[in-house]
């Protein structure tokens, strides 16, 4: 950390950041890769928690948190999908504040389903159709007012929807 | 080539509720073929809807959003005859976008 080249991002994030001491730079970019930082600081595709594997991995990677679960949010799903290709769910919420939902079906490959983000206006309200691979816990998260919350369902998969 | 999204958009009121269609196949990358071959991953990632040039509703979609994907949300703010512009980019950085009336 002493010495820089012309094209390294710690450069580029010192001149950004407009510190002048190595001291300074090194906290910067420490602060930079905690979970909670990368989700708050930009507006990009979150590839990182789409490939993940694990639910809570995933949970973390895009809101830096655990969610603590919450009766205000209505989780509609069916009890039973014939066709786990196409799953019908939806989510509302009297949380206030809302700025961001998403779906989580951790017996998927791929745990993350969605993710959507609600702008000031925008209703926290929201329908859509996932694919399931087999019978999964499906678990929404309603970011709220800096807080985040989550509920579930179970739903029970007769054929799955990711092949295999 | 006729657009690969269909959007019915209704005010009612301060609120104007949006269903959209997108014609995609929404491939997993899990699915094999007639072969044995995997299909490659083809999916769309981002799907944005602006009002007045500001966002309203964004999606950022992985491979477990179905094929021909269905979102439906409410925004408030717009009127009848807004127009509400619709424009989506997938994995392969295939993309499409279509302008519509809010009815």
């Amino acid at each position: 950390m002493t010495t820089f080249d012309g094209v390294s991002p710690v450069t580029r994030r010192l001149v950004l950041c407009g510190a002048g001491s190595v001291a300074l730079a090194g906290l910067s970019v420490a602060a930079f890769h905690t979970p909670a930082a990368l989700a708050a600081a930009n507006d990009k595709y979150p590839e990182d928690a789409f490939k993940q594997k694990d639910g809570k991995e995933a949970i973390k990677l895009l809101y830096g948190r655990a969610a603590e679960p919450s009766d205000k949010i209505k989780l509609d799903a069916p009890e039973i999908a014939e066709n786990g290709a196409v799953v019908p769910i939806s989510v509302s919420t009297s949380l206030p504040d809302v700025t961001s939902i998403a779906f989580v079906v951790p017996e998927n490959p791929n745990v993350l389903a969605a993710y959507y983000k609600i702008p000031q206006g925008t209703m926290p309200s929201i329908a859509n159709r996932l694919k399931m691979a087999k019978t999964s816990t499906v678990i929404v998260l309603v970011e709220s007012g800096g807080k985040l919350f989550s509920a579930t369902k179970e739903v029970k998969v007769t054929v799955g929807g990711c092949g295999g | 080539m006729a657009s690969s999204i269909r959007v019915r958009a209704t005010a009612s009121g301060e609120t104007t509720e949006v269903q959209t269609l997108i014609q995609h196949p929404m491939d997993s990358g899990f699915i094999k073929d007639d072969k044995g071959e995997f299909i490659p991953a083809h999916y769309i990632r981002e799907l944005t809807f602006e009002h007045n040039g500001k966002a309203v509703f964004t999606a950022d979609w992985g491979t477990a959003v179905s094929k021909d994907p269905y979102v439906k949300f409410a925004f408030k703010g717009a009127a009848k005859g807004d127009e509400l512009k619709v424009s989506w980019i997938d994995n392969k950085g295939e993309t499409d976008t279509a302008t519509f009336k809010i009815q």
